[in-house]
């Protein structure tokens, strides 16, 4: 790693005027610590927002939104979720391995948008409103691309909040050596509705299949996706996996999705 | 019941103690005061020649002691290679320089091309940052096939093409073979690839060179298998220094499955900087630096034929093999698929006529040498998927098939130029039918087939060779080394001993398995016996751990030394109770005069040997401490047989092994539950082989598995409990201990029931699916499901090229 | 950058770089080696310890986020007098390690587990353990020592 320091502030206030000052921030660090060791980052100051007690923990509003604070961690949105939320918790407990869970954010998970990663299927599916130090961001808005989101430079997600839908779910086709989804779906039903979102699997990121959500808002049935197909064209083609296989995945997923979804 | 102690026992490791409180001592956890840090600048490209190193900016930055390059290593020796091979038309090998840093031209990615030496880590790589490579990039040379075409890019300017050698074993077998299949009444050909591994021990590697410039002696802590290897590798063939001046210590190593067997530059490095900085020199691998520096396993394109007559008798199998070298012959390199492998052919059976050709090649890829199985994995693995493949072919049961065909009478010369000892592969068989309860076979299938998925059983039979020897022979063969092994047990005068190994143990429990032997034979309690290995300075000699040989070979060397020391000790014993040497009997830790009730203790007669008051001082001399070398007169001969029962989801081609069965021949066991844990891991490294592990290169020459993010390791839920069995013995013939070794077993003989199981699965689903190649991941197997090519994949072009093994040289992706 | 915590019960200080991990201090500054380092992408766990009683990669922390925590490494596990912990204890007499380097680990692993889940069953074992890479045991014995330092039964598949 190049040289740099870290600041611990207390307060979102201060880790504003941090960043403001050219810090970039540190959330739990498990994506970007293994990026600082390859140096493939060289940042001068890093502002951790471990320590300010207002990043983290759950609520509810008065919407019914699961609100979830930017600097919680994994295990912590497993734990409290469970019975409010559980396809939430599912994902969240299935997200790395069990000491990645304990370090690692949902704010760090939504900043960086890896690809692959499992929260941007459920912000996405459900709709949720990505809340920043600045603004809110609707999730429709905000994942713009592999690792690219709307958030301006330094700009800190505080919080998330999620509609919690009538049935849902989240399956998950790991890639077997960084335990990554290859392919996931994150699958929730509505009043008014049916979202489909899909990590690991698009060239451009976390994407919404919206034939699939049409015929399930018709018809909220594992068959109703049987003769879609997504293009291949536009899908990851890797060591792990194929376009093709990959576009086949997206189908059987979501259909698994559906077949689970409580 | 069970015994608590000796041969047989399964004793508790006594070295867990150290490994469970955090306070084993690796390499890594070595510190030398005034001890400074290099950072290798490795190469990113494939293929270049390398106009120039320009280290001026780097050489001024903070804490940098010195900057090395390749011009700073002229006047050292080649990294040698032990193994010469002779090919068919009795010409050597082709056998290029490797340099200890890349000197004008850069052949791999990942090759050392600069070493800076800093005060601290952080320094030594930030400056060689700093360090600006002028090189005009070459098209890398990685497809085999194409690379020993006429007027392909050469990766060694001096030689005469890429091939290494030609290699035809048994050459003057090879008309016969050619005219038995002519006459076959049935041929069954098949070509796959042996996917290209990592060896991936938990440790990374680590090098410590120390130099005193009081007595001009050197030290290298290193990461090895064999230390005194390292030694002679090193001190004799590329820094000059003789044994007496340099000492390798190999502490407790995490692993080695055979990349830490070879002498890598980054030890010859950092025993040379440190006498020239005069200041200790530390280099500690990252797992990035890993992948692409540690030697490589396996990556063979082979094609097999089986030749059967009208009653299904094997008749002739003739092979052609491109076996990749990499882009420098690493220690042991060109022996694997020669006799490693080409010895092995024949397997269990009785085909009389086997002609294996092996051609080796030059890529722009990271040196390729033994990995644990080294070369009869590869054997295995071709002979097990062809014979399941006859079978199918002729609607024959593949156990009925193989059973038809085994040895049963030993010994046994086979067509390729071993003779097997002893064995019995119906046993094993008859074993593993039991544990594997292929009756039930049938029940569980109907249950996955029932919950939508398909079920498949895969079976193979595997032969080994292990305790590679005699030296003659294997000098006869090429090798630049004798591979027998020394022993010393030192009685101290109040009874307990120390016995100095040259094997080394990485993993594989000698300092518990070691004393239980001389236990057995003196009859004094195990921890009454200490074992010392690592450390050419404590140890007469030894040449390590690998081919399964510790106990083989290493233990028989001990054996021997106890031997030694115990037909002293009677003399002493018969001193001292006045009676006829020849009338003394060892037993329980005392000596006694056979016939009488007359006896003296172990510990009394140790004594007297360091206190010799009462003592034959006129006939023997005082002391108690005897060395022995043993070099076998055999290979040792390890077989059995195994099952693997896959469950395959059709929808997404993803495989779960449900169950995985091992029945082995390991002659006579000496620890239980230790043989039982290396077959474990053997087999969890096979099931990784055929299905998660893919080393892949692009056509560019870039590693695209370069880190544990893309390099699938086998996890925990990847893998069931397995179910064991070494009941089976059949001791074998040659050594004292009636051992054959039981370290590669695992990974030798579980590949092909994998990809068996699989292969099975798909068929009984009603798709005709002959072979997929390793590893079978998902997308690779829902591919072949639906009629894709076998060996399709997306991200390597030279795989996707075409549907048979002559057209591509690596294994493909996804 | 000055820190502050307790190792294993006892007190101690430092004076780190921003950049040192969690995993450096603890084996460079409190020489407390039993701590390895296997990867450097977070992937194998060989480097895993407990920070405030939660399971934490100590490669993919900075020291000085543990100012202040309580940290507690495998050299801890024993009781003073040594005598090995259930788990140790039940990773000896089940061979569940063989070179012992992703074992400091695997220990530290086993404990967060059963503090969690005092009676998982085989398959929550083998998921609890993604994170921690064996190369050597094949997982068999480990996830025979866990079960068998939980209190349960054996599976009969693990009898050997």
């Amino acid at each position: 790693m190049y040289a740099f320091e870290i600041e611990r502030p207390t307060t979102l206030d201060a880790a504003k005027a941090a960043i403001a000052a050219g810090g970039q921030a540190l959330s739990g660090g498990q994506t970007l610590i293994p990026t600082l060791k390859a140096r493939l980052a060289m940042p001068e100051t890093l502002v951790s927002l471990h320590g300010i007690a207002d990043l983290k923990g759950i609520g509810t509003d008065g919407a019914g939104r699961i609100c979830v604070k930017g600097a919680t961690v994994h295990k912590t949105v497993a734990d409290e979720t469970a019975e409010r939320f559980p396809a939430l918790s599912y994902l969240a407990s299935r997200i790395g391995d069990p000491a990645v869970r304990n370090r690692g954010t949902i704010g760090g998970s939504l900043a960086n948008n890896d690809p692959s990663a499992c929260y941007p299927a459920v912000a996405l599916a459900t709709g949720a409103t990505i809340c920043t130090d600045r603004r809110d961001i609707a999730a429709d808005d905000y994942f713009q691309g592999m690792f690219t989101t709307a958030l301006d430079e330094g700009e800190i997600v505080t919080e998330v909040k999620f509609p919690v839908p009538q049935a849902a779910a989240y399956e998950k086709f790991i890639q077997p050596a960084s335990r990554f989804p290859l392919v996931a779906v994150f699958v929730a039903r509505f009043a008014d509705g049916v979202r489909v979102a899909i990590t690991g699997a698009s060239e451009s990121g976390v994407f919404r299949w919206t034939a699939a959500e049409e015929a399930l808002t018709a018809t909220f049935s594992p068959d109703a996706v049987a003769g879609l197909q997504v293009d291949p064209d536009g899908m990851i083609g890797d060591l792990h996996g194929t376009k093709e296989y990959r576009a086949h995945l997206c189908n059987i997923m979501t259909k698994r999705a559906v077949q689970h979804a409580s | 019941m069970p015994k608590d102690s000796g041969i047989g026992a399964s004793t508790k490791r006594r070295e867990d103690i150290r490994f469970l409180t955090g306070t084993g001592k690796y390499t890594d956890d070595i510190n030398i005061f005034g001890q400074t840090y290099v950072h290798f600048l490795r190469a990113d490209v494939a293929h270049a020649v390398l106009n120039g190193v320009d280290t001026t900016q780097a050489a001024a930055m903070p804490g940098v002691l010195r900057v090395f390059t390749g011009a700073d290593f002229e006047a050292v020796g080649s990294i040698p290679c032990g193994w010469q091979i002779t090919d068919k038309h009795g010409q050597p090998m082709q056998e290029p320089r490797h340099p200890v840093l890349a000197h004008g031209k850069i052949r791999h990615v990942g090759e050392p091309v600069a070493a800076v030496v800093a005060e601290t880590r952080e320094q030594a790589r930030d400056a060689a940052e700093a360090i600006v490579l002028d090189y005009d990039e070459l098209p890398a040379v990685m497809d085999m096939k194409k690379a020993i075409a006429e007027g392909a890019p050469k990766v060694h300017e001096e030689l005469t093409g890429n091939l290494c050698y030609d290699w035809g074993f048994v050459e003057e077998n090879k008309a016969a073979t050619d005219a038995a299949f002519e006459a076959a009444a049935h041929v069954t050909t098949l070509e796959l690839v042996n996917n290209r591994l990592v060896a991936n021990p938990m440790e990374p590697r680590v090098a410590v060179g120390e130099y005193d410039r009081a007595d001009d002696m050197h030290t290298l802590h290193t990461t090895s298998q064999n230390p005194h290897v390292i030694r002679l590798l090193m001190g004799a063939f590329v820094l000059g220094i003789p044994e007496h001046k340099l000492r390798v210590v190999a502490p407790d190593v995490g692993g080695g499955f055979g990349t830490k067997i070879f002498h890598y530059q980054e030890e010859a490095f950092c025993t040379f900087a440190a006498k020239a900085l005069n200041r200790p020199v530390k280099w500690t691998s990252t797992r990035s630096e890993a992948f692409m520096s540690d030697a490589h396993g396996r990556d063979h394109v082979s094609k097999i034929q089986l030749a059967l007559d009208a009653d299904n008798n094997f008749t002739a199998l003739r092979t052609e093999t491109y076996a990749n070298m990499g882009a420098y012959l690493s220690t042991f390199a060109p022996s694997v698929p020669t006799w490693l492998h080409g010895t092995l052919m024949a397997g269990n059976y009785k085909t009389p006529l086997v002609y294996v050709n092996v051609k080796a090649v030059f890529t722009n890829t990271v040196p390729v040498d033994a990995y644990r199985g080294a070369g009869r994995p590869e054997a295995t693995y071709q002979l097990e998927r062809v014979v399941d493949m006859a079978a199918r072919e002729l609607g024959v049961d593949p156990i009925a098939l193989r059973r038809q065909n085994y040895i049963t009478e030993f010994p046994y010369a086979t067509p390729v130029a071993v003779e097997y000892d002893t064995g019995d592969y119906h046993a094993t068989m008859d074993k593993l039918i039991e544990i594997a309860d292929i009756a039930g076979f049938a029940a569980r299938r109907a249950d996955s087939e029932k919950a939508g998925k398909l079920r498949g059983l895969g079976i193979n039979s595997y032969i080994e060779a292990c305790g590679i020897a005699p030296s003659n022979l294997v000098g006869q063969l090429g090798a630049r080394a004798g591979l027998y092994d020394a022993a010393t047990v030192r009685v101290n005068a109040t009874g307990s001993i120390s016995v100095m190994v040259g094997a080394h143990s990485h993993g594989q429990g000698h300092e518990t398995a070691f004393p239980q032997v001389i236990s057995e034979m003196i009859g004094i309690p195990e921890d009454q016996i200490h074992i010392v290995h690592g450390d050419t300075s404590k140890i007469p000699f030894g040449m390590g751990t690998y081919g399964s040989r510790s106990l083989a070979v290493c233990g028989s060397a001990m054996v021997r030394a106890a031997e030694k020391v115990i037909n002293k000790a009677k003399k002493i014993a018969a001193h001292l109770l006045e009676a006829s040497e020849g009338d003394i009997e060892l037993k329980d830790g005392s000596f006694s005069v056979a016939g009488t009730d007359k006896s003296v203790a172990w510990g009394d007669v140790t004594l007297a040997a360091y206190v010799p008051h009462n003592y034959p001082l006129t006939d023997i001399e005082p002391g108690l401490e005897e060395t022995a070398f043993y070099d076998p007169a055999n290979f040792t001969y390890p077989a059995g047989a195994y099952a693997c029962e896959i469950e395959l989801d059709p929808e997404t081609g993803h495989v779960k092994i449900e169950r995985f069965s091992a029945a082995d021949d390991f002659g006579n066991i000496i620890n239980p539950m230790i043989v039982s844990g290396q077959v474990h891991g053997g087999i969890a490294q096979g099931i990784g082989q055929a299905l998660l592990e893919n080393c892949a290169y692009d056509a560019d020459g870039q590693l695209i598995s370069a880190s544990y993010m893309d390099y699938a390791m086998p996890r925990a839920d990847d893998l069931p409990f397995y179910s064991v069995d070494h009941s089976c013995q059949t001791p074998c013939t040659h050594n004292p201990l009636g051992v054959k070794g039981c370290g590669e077993a695992g990974a030798i003989g579980s590949p092909p029931s994998v990809v068996n199981a699989v292969i099975d699965a798909i068929q009984s689903g009603g798709m005709n699916v002959a072979h997929i190649d390793m590893p079978l991941t998902p997308s690779r197997v829902w591919a072949a499901m639906h009629g894709a090519r076998t060996n399709a994949g997306a991200a390597q072009p030279a795989a996707g090229s075409s549907d048979t093994a002559h057209a591509r040289s690596i294994g493909g992706a996804a | 950058m000055k820190l502050s915590l307790r190792v294993n019960g006892r007190d101690v200080t430092g004076d780190v770089e921003g950049r040192t991990l969690l995993v450096d201090f603890l084996r460079n500054d409190l020489r407390l080696t039993g701590t390895h380092v296997g990867c450097d992408t977070s992937q194998c766990g060989a480097c895993t310890v407990h920070v405030d009683g939660k399971l934490v990669k100590s490669c993919t922390m900075f020291a000085v986020e543990a100012d202040g925590a309580e940290v507690a490494t495998i050299e801890g596990a024993a009781a003073p007098d040594g005598t090995l912990s259930v788990i140790q204890q039940a990773f000896q007499d089940h061979h569940g390690l063989q070179c012992g380097y992703c074992t400091p680990g695997m220990v530290m692993t086993a404990a967060s587990l059963l503090r969690e889940n005092p009676k998982p069953t085989e398959h929550e074992v083998r998921q609890y353990l993604e994170g921690n890479i064996c190369r050597c045991t094949g997982y068999h014995n480990i996830v025979k020592a866990i079960m068998a330092a939980s209190g349960q039964e054996m599976p009969a598949m693990a009898a050997e």
